[in-house]
């Protein structure tokens, strides 16, 4: 039997593409989605391959492309019509199960949809899979799921990142044009770079949480993967904007993500000193200097720049996220959904549940979050750890008041590791160590694939300030275009 | 940083987790290890101000309210045991702390 994923074709096509297709007649939304299970099937995307996929259902998707047909035979022709899409199994939607990748939650479905799935429905979308990730988006590799890992579509002996390895894993290995992931220190972006394809973390406030089952409240944010910069805008401005169902959407106009900008003439990109350590691979400085080449002969001035807090990014975020963890994931407790596990008594019921429904690295990060917010210890850990976070804001706030409009960096400091490498669980965490600064200040944040090590892929990155998506999305265009074929070598 | 066996049987209960006398002591280590690496924090110089800025830290301030949701199955068929619209569990009264009924 082959590996999955190896030796795949080239992806069938943008979400601009298949959009148009569909919208003119070209293509029917069944044919779509019987390419995509097609595809899906040659690169083994199962529990017997790359194991991107917890849910996925022919007949289903084939049900929502009749209907979906229909509507576009009348005329309703949204702005992702007949686009197959993956949705990562934290995102709650109907007619499919809800997992979070734990035992806790093995056989729930959700009484109620995300309000980014139902926009993604009504845009035309089609929703093919629920995709693996690591247990409730604590990890970085989906190593930590209840259902088994995840596999890099290049290599199966790697991982593909995480926590949204699954639909990373269906991007890039072209089953779906884009897909759904989120976000709380890197969980879209690290994966993204893994893998060689797009991934963006929006503003806090940008896209509604409603449906994203909590992890770490203040940092969670649905983030966005696309085979192409464009793909990955365009699911983007239809998921994002206010929702009167999540308070925390910013109610501010969305703007259209638009085209490449054709120069970057009086752009100034900032790079951060603390982003490339003397001890970074020196390939991926190599990789970074030539994408900050291509953004000279764009027209762009590079501004060396400092954000000196960002040593403290890492310690204050594995106490902010488990602290908020162990209160999120109080309520599930065998009372009122997901698996209960009987013993002595309530207490007893309590904790057979919970210590059978969650795996290693949920119980690690609730205790070490019970921890910090204990009696004696609070001021000692989470008052600093907020100051920290404030800090790190502080940090970027500077920067962009001085007239940088984006800072460009590495977006991990490695390539895809190999799976079970990485038994010590803090030196996991420092996989996360460019990405966890754009979640605890808040702004939004994207990776694109600028070349290869050694036959990986690796990602830079760009973070914008608050809501300025519009210009991220026009400079990562820029420099996708300049690199072409550079971009995968 | 040390955490002791007994604190983490401690924080075990507080967040109603069983844990067996060998997992208990794998986490003392490991959770001594992450907060070892939290050290560079405490000497962070703070001030009654800092942390509290949520309009620094680019969040909105917001009312926590929201329209009714709308549910496309029953409480029933997701809760583990419903009767006459309340969670049933186990009797408080086996509860270990819990002094025995009269």
């Amino acid at each position: 039997m082959s590996e999955p994923g190896l030796g795949v074709p080239e992806p069938l096509a943008t979400v601009a593409e298949i959009r148009e297709s569909v919208a003119s007649g070209r293509r029917s939304p069944s044919e779509v989605v019987e390419k995509t299970f097609e595809r899906a099937r040659n690169v083994r995307a199962g529990g017997d391959g790359l194991n991107a996929f917890l849910w996925s259902d022919l007949r289903a998707a084939q049900d929502e492309a009749a209907a979906l047909g229909r509507r576009v035979g009348s005329g309703d022709v949204g702005a992702l019509a007949g686009v197959p899409l993956a949705i990562k199994d934290n995102i709650a939607t109907l007619g499919s199960p809800t997992t979070c990748g734990s035992r806790i939650l093995g056989d729930y479905h959700s009484p109620f949809e995300a309000t980014a799935v139902r926009r993604l429905r009504a845009a035309g979308a089609i929703i093919i899979a629920k995709t693996n990730l690591d247990e409730f988006a604590m990890g970085s590799s989906t190593e930590f799921s209840a259902f088994g890992r995840t596999k890099h579509p290049l290599d199966p002996a790697l991982v593909p990142g995480g926590s949204s390895g699954g639909s990373a894993a269906a991007v890039a290995a072209g089953i779906t044009p884009a897909a759904l992931g989120s976000e709380t220190g890197g969980s879209v972006r690290q994966p993204a770079a893994f893998c060689g394809v797009v991934g963006v973390k929006p503003t806090y406030g940008r896209v509604s949480r409603f449906g994203l089952i909590a992890f770490a409240s203040s940092l969670d944010q649905i983030g966005v993967f696309g085979a192409t910069v464009s793909d990955a805008a365009t699911v983007l401005h239809a998921i994002a904007g206010h929702d009167p169902n999540d308070s925390t959407s910013a109610d501010l106009i969305v703007p259209e993500y638009g085209e490449a900008a054709a120069s970057l003439e009086g752009v100034v990109i900032g790079r951060p000193a603390e982003y490339f350590p003397d001890q970074l691979d020196p390939h991926i400085t190599a990789h970074c200097d030539r994408a900050f080449d291509h953004f000279r002969s764009l027209g762009a001035q590079i501004r060396d720049v400092s954000l000196p807090s960002t040593a403290l990014a890492i310690p204050a975020y594995y106490i902010v996220a488990p602290a908020e963890a162990s209160s999120n994931l109080a309520r599930f407790d065998g009372v009122r959904y997901g698996m209960r596990v009987t013993d002595h008594g309530l207490r007893g019921m309590y904790e057979a549940t919970r210590s059978k429904g969650f795996g290693p690295e949920v119980t690690r990060r609730i205790l070490l979050g019970t921890y910090v917010l204990s009696a004696g210890y609070y001021d000692a850990y989470y008052a600093k750890a907020m100051a920290a976070r404030a800090a790190i804001a502080r940090d970027f706030a500077n920067v962009f008041a001085s007239g940088v409009n984006a800072l460009f960096t590495p977006t991990t400091p490695t390539t895809a590791f190999a799976a079970g490498s990485k038994s010590d669980p803090y030196e996991m965490y420092l996989s996360d160590i460019f990405t966890v600064t754009a979640n605890l200040a808040g702004i939004p944040s994207l990776s694109l694939p600028i070349g290869r090590v050694r036959g990986l892929p690796v990602g830079g990155q760009l973070l914008a300030p608050h809501f300025g998506e519009h210009g991220m999305f026009a400079i990562a265009r820029a420099l996708e275009t300049s690199l072409g074929v550079e971009a995968h070598r | 940083m040390t955490i002791s066996l007994e604190e983490v049987r401690h924080i075990a209960a507080l967040a109603r987790l069983g844990i067996s006398d060998e997992r208990a002591r794998d986490l003392a280590v490991e959770l001594s290890s992450i907060l070892d690496h939290m050290q560079v924090l405490t000497r962070l110089e703070t001030s009654p101000d800092d942390g509290d800025s949520q309009q620094e830290r680019g969040m909105l301030l917001r009312r926590d309210t929201g329209p009714p949701i709308p549910l496309d199955r029953t409480v029933a068929s997701i809760a583990p045991e419903l009767r006459d619209g309340f969670f049933l569990v186990p009797r408080l009264a086996t509860h270990e702390d819990s002094e025995p009924a009269p």
